[in-house]
């Protein structure tokens, strides 16, 4: 029981890093239609950029956690969000409109590009965090076994839901919100209207590299290693979990995220470790065959 | 644009280009005696923020190019009109390529590694190309291929003739399960399945110890034999070897000229089977559905056999490739069969124009050749190579060389030239 629960608070807590990264993937999907490849890789790239951050904080002699905390996602998601605008900007907007493939085409260069990049320029070699947040709390203990819930998974998860809750508001309720959701329906339209489709692609694209630039951050924090390739695994990771909940839909993000974590966490700690991505990519196949539109989404027709 | 707008475009481009640069290039960490400390690169940062800033100038220097509505390509044409001489000539020259006085045994074995990749190019070109369907996990069937052929010489003692077939078999059959299910997704979720299913195979291949001989591979794949006739200094059974029966003086280069033939064989094979079916029923519908599925549908082709049936026959190539991967490398590991080859294979079909073969070939010969110039030009490789899928693909979406002209015409087309 013990061991389940410990397992369970693992994969919640890895299921709140997926469930950041696939809200990007389902919110860029739901605009424009198209997997942004690349997305993994601005996730890497916040998880660099916090990481370099720390240590530039220690260096000037910020050492005090929930300010160092503060400035480090402040940093990540700042660059992090230049650099999902430049990507969008680079490689996506002159492919509007181009055949269905190009976009797609066009990221999977984009993401070989930022991992050699970050490769080239920071070194093939994994970069190591020491623990920044100690400390939490025992739940139970049974048999010598000690059910830890830490600070720092609390947090991941607390951050998690209310990103999700913002967003979802900021959805539906604000200026920007509905110009996003009358783009996703028809851009032509939108643009009659009055609305700067194009500028609200990039605002997508940006909302998306800061959630995946918290996400990285919360890694480079929860592991404390990382390496340029990190983004390629966790990227379809979290584009299964925006599948499996229905992509398009930032709840069925946040949910297939959690699935996805949870039995990763589970299928390592009662089968075979070295076979858990195989389970996950089972999971997405089966989802696909079964319920295409994903948990919580709506199925799609396709119309002439 | 005016020259003020231009400058004032380059200066955000450069401010872009400052802040992308601060945290990557501008601060690494690195350990220095036993300490992680951060080391500053400003000079490169400079460097980077210069040079977008005359890049994104001499860019809007350009003179734009008036889009025109058809997109007429004159080389394509070109080279489309004279296709078949053309291909002749390659032919010819290939054919000639081991027996000329320059070749060499590395420029021999250089040709065998392109040609692999022109094989595996078009077998992909016939899902990506034909059908339309996006396939990330080419590898993966490639790998299936070299690994049929690895545990059947290994465990039965087959040679590679008789495991040829079995490995593009199998690999055809591990097509149909994939596919049997996928196929009715869009295409995006297809890429992503398909990209799930390279990295099943992978870590399959690198866990599955007993059968595949986990991260170490499988060793001493045996080479192909001419007719029988092993390449060999000494025949194992004492029996004749290929350079005994020839009367010939055993040299080590016949081997490599051999297989050098042997990959030809494949891939001429593979060219004269795709513009075959390209001429069938079945190729036309590959095409359609390319096109329009919807439209498809309407007209009575059923979508799911016709792409599970592209799907299987690249996935054959991908297995008979995959059997001459093996023997020539004389061992396998699953190293070879990532992602990144995946990557490597798609974008040769993407940059040749799809659905061309002539393409396909100049792209192989291209990526494959670069990176044989110095050595100090691999560790960029695969850096250009993304850079150059995205530049491609903004520039020319539809790749070099493509026409992407139906393969044939109800009618004489109505529009005058």
């Amino acid at each position: 029981m013990s061991y389940f629960l410990q397992q369970l608070i693992n994969g919640l807590t890895l299921g709140a890093i997926y469930a950041l990264i696939a809200l990007g993937y389902t919110m860029v999907y739901g605009i424009i239609g198209m997997i942004n490849f690349a997305h993994g890789e601005i996730y890497m790239i916040g998880a660099f950029v916090s990481l370099t951050t720390f240590f530039v904080l220690g260096a000037v002699g910020v050492t005090w956690v929930p300010l160092a905390l503060v400035l480090v996602l402040i940093a990540a998601m700042g660059f992090t969000a230049v650099y999902g605008w430049t990507v969008e900007r680079i490689a996506y907007r002159p492919l509007r409109g181009s055949f269905r493939l190009a976009p797609l085409i066009s990221a999977i260069g984009m993401s070989i590009f930022l991992q050699n990049y970050v490769q080239l320029l920071q070194g093939a070699r994994v970069k190591s965090l020491p623990p920044v947040i100690h400390g939490g709390f025992q739940l139970m203990e049974s048999n010598g076994f000690v059910v830890q819930l830490s600070y720092l998974q609390i947090m991941i998860m607390t951050l998690t839901i209310a990103l999700m809750a913002g967003f979802s508001i900021m959805i539906a309720a604000t200026p920007l919100g509905r110009a996003q959701r009358a783009c996703e329906q028809d851009m032509t339209m939108a643009a009659l209207l009055g609305i700067n489709v194009d500028r609200t692609i990039s605002t997508t694209f940006v909302i998306g590299a800061l959630l995946a630039a918290v996400a990285g951050t919360m890694v480079t924090l929860y592991y404390g290693v990382i390496d340029f390739f990190i983004g390629f695994l966790a990227g379809i990771k979290a584009f299964t979990a925006a599948v499996l909940g229905g992509i398009g839909s930032l709840p069925g993000a946040v949910l297939g995220g959690f699935v996805i974590g949870l039995i990763e966490a589970f299928w390592s700690g009662y089968f075979n470790a070295a076979y858990k991505d195989v389970a996950v990519f089972g999971i997405l196949i089966l989802v696909l065959i079964f319920r295409p539109s994903g948990l919580l989404g709506r199925p799609e027709v396709e119309k002439v | 644009m005016p020259l003020k707008g231009l400058a004032k475009d380059s200066a955000l481009a450069a401010f872009v280009a400052l802040i992308l640069a601060i945290p990557l290039v501008g601060l690494n960490t690195v350990e220095r005696d036993g300490r992680i400390v951060v080391e500053t690169r400003f000079s490169w940062v400079a460097i980077a923020v210069v040079a977008v800033f005359v890049g994104r100038l001499l860019l809007g220097l350009v003179p734009r190019r008036q889009k025109q509505a058809t997109d007429k390509r004159p080389l394509a044409a070109l080279l489309d009109k004279h296709a078949r001489a053309l291909g002749w000539c390659s032919l010819a020259g290939l054919v000639i390529w081991p027996f000329l006085p320059f070749s060499s045994t590395y420029l021999v074995d250089l040709a065998s590694n392109i040609l692999t990749y022109i094989l595996l190019g078009w077998g992909l070109n016939i899902v990506v190309g034909l059908a339309g369907l996006l396939n990330l996990g080419y590898a993966g069937f490639y790998a299936v291929g070299a690994y049929t052929f690895g545990i059947a010489a290994q465990s039965f003692g087959l040679g590679f003739w008789e495991a040829l077939p079995l490995a593009g078999l199998l690999a055809a059959a591990v097509g149909i399960l994939l596919g049997f299910p996928v196929l009715r997704l869009r295409g995006d979720y297809l890429a992503i399945v398909t990209l799930g299913f390279g990295e099943i195979i992978r870590i399959i291949l690198i866990n599955w110890s007993s059968v595949t001989g986990g991260p170490n591979g499988i060793n001493d794949i045996p080479r192909p034999t001419f007719f029988g006739l092993p390449l060999t200094a000494r025949a194992a059974g004492g029996g004749e070897t290929f350079a005994q029966f020839f009367g010939l003086s055993y040299s080590p280069q016949h081997r490599i000229v051999f297989l050098y033939f042997v990959v030809l064989g494949l891939a001429l094979a593979t060219n004269v089977i795709t513009l075959r079916l390209r001429r069938l029923p079945i190729g036309r519908a590959w095409e359609a559905l390319r096109e329009d599925e919807i439209a498809c549908r309407a007209l009575g082709i059923n979508p799911t056999s016709v792409k599970l049936s592209a799907f299987a026959i690249g996935a054959l190539f991908a297995g008979f490739a995959g059997a001459f991967f093996a023997t020539r490398q004389n061992f396998i590991s699953p190293e070879s069969f990532g992602f990144q080859e995946s990557a490597t294979v798609l974008a040769i079909v993407v940059l040749g124009g799809m659905g061309s073969q002539l393409g396909i070939v100049l792209a192989a010969v291209v990526l494959v050749t670069l990176p044989e110039f110095g050595r100090d030009f691999a560790q960029f490789r695969m850096l250009l190579f993304g850079a150059a899928m995205v530049a491609i693909m903004v520039w020319r979406p539809r790749g070099l060389l493509s026409l992407r002209a139906p393969s044939i015409r109800l009618a004489p087309s109505s529009e005058r030239r």
